[in-house]
């Protein structure tokens, strides 16, 4: 059962995701509201998937990508940026820093399930 | 010597019995060689008749392959064509599930708090996230004054959100009228007029309208509305407008009710003094 850790500040935004992952055979949502949490959580449970937003407030989304990547234990863990932010620019840091795939918001389900499937481990 | 005649007759006739039985012999061999000959003739053409009728049989049945071939194709076609008329009903199906998911954990949300301020950051995080809005203000009237006044914004401060008279402009006419309102072009909109949004949407309870929300920018990646967010937006509306409603009327009634209960307070107080 793959565990996909949802990092988002939004309640509305982190319920609207984890409801449409749910959907996903098999997946388990894990929820985060904000960096600092999300690496509590990736502590204690095994996670396959992280999906994480830019702006939050203690540690925001690319900071945390770093962190991610610069620990061994978790530095293979896919990461996908769901943001408001939709600039090239952005999409290219989120990129450079370790983000394997980066989806601007508003999102869309399907795409979001699709891109969500290719990350999962088969 | 009469002895050596009647031999030699004898050996005569012997001799032409002979000879009539070789040619009796000869004529059988040949008739029978024709026999042979006749019976070769018809084995074949009988074969040949034979390997015609086969044919004949074979062609039919071509034929017969031939026109189910065709009709396995047409029916091969048909189901195609079905196949993908199924297929692009599942997407709809799937975007029409996937939009009333979202309309189910939006409106859930909205429903979840009866504090008004914590409906106004839900309306917000909705319409930036599930409309894809950059810059936007939610306008209430004000039932003494008539007036829309902006309660909260995103992308902009609320004291550049416009106050409005009902019937006034584009904002006022969708307060009065109930109506939704959505520009053509919502692309390149660089300098923002704060009475000219690109959508306005009222928030109506019924035909009760109590504010509108106005949309001056999308996210640069949302180029347009397509239909499913109009209808997505107007049935949002409908949801946003009961659960403000709901949370400032409760708010109104905690804050009278404080009111009320300290006035009690003291009028029981006075007594003991």
């Amino acid at each position: 059962m793959p565990n996909i850790l949802v990092v988002e500040d939004s309640p509305t935004m982190r319920q609207l995701i984890s409801f449409a992952i749910k959907r996903i055979p098999s997946s388990h949502v894990i929820e985060a509201t904000d960096g600092v949490d999300a690496l509590k959580k990736l502590s204690s449970e095994k996670i396959d998937l992280i999906l994480a937003d830019i702006n939050m407030p203690v540690m925001d989304g690319l900071k945390l990508v770093s962190l991610v990547r610069g620990n061994p234990a978790y530095k293979d863990i896919p990461i996908i940026i769901v943001t408001t932010e939709g600039a090239e620019e952005d999409r290219k840091r989120a990129l450079s820093i370790g983000a394997n795939a980066y989806l601007p918001k508003p999102i869309q389900t399907q795409q979001l399930l699709k891109l969500v499937s290719t990350f999962l481990p088969t | 010597m009469e002895k050596d005649t009647s031999l030699s007759n004898k050996a005569d006739e012997f001799l032409q019995v002979f000879r009539k039985g070789e040619e009796f012999t000869k004529d059988l061999l040949k008739e029978n060689e024709k026999l042979r000959f006749r019976i070769a003739q018809l084995e074949e053409s009988l074969q040949r008749s034979g390997d015609e009728a086969r044919t004949k049989l074979y062609e039919d049945r071509i034929h017969l392959m031939e026109d189910e071939i065709n009709s396995l194709r047409e029916r091969f076609r048909q189901v195609e064509e079905e196949n993908k008329d199924f297929a692009s009903k599942y997407i709809e199906v799937e975007e029409e599930n996937n939009n009333l998911a979202n309309l189910y954990v939006a409106s859930y949300q909205l429903h979840s708090t009866l504090d008004f301020s914590e409906v106004l950051r839900i309306v917000l995080e909705i319409i930036i996230n599930l409309i894809g809005a950059e810059k936007f203000a939610i306008l209430l009237i004000d039932d003494k004054t008539n007036e829309l006044i902006p309660v909260s914004t995103e992308g902009m401060a609320v004291s550049e959100a416009p106050r409005v008279k009902i019937g006034d402009g584009l904002i006022g006419n969708v307060a009065k009228e109930g109506e939704s309102f959505f520009a053509d072009d919502m692309t390149g909109v660089t300098g923002i007029n704060p009475l000219e949004p690109i959508v306005c949407i009222p928030l109506k309870i019924k035909e009760h309208v109590i504010g509108v929300i106005s949309i001056y920018k999308l996210l640069m990646q949302k180029e347009r509305f397509n239909n499913v967010d109009y209808e997505l937006f107007n049935l949002l509306a409908g949801h946003a407008a009961t659960a403000i409603f709901s949370s400032r009327l409760y708010t109104q009634s905690e804050r009278k009710l404080t009111t009320i209960q300290s006035f009690l307070d003291l009028l029981k107080e006075k007594p003991r003094k």
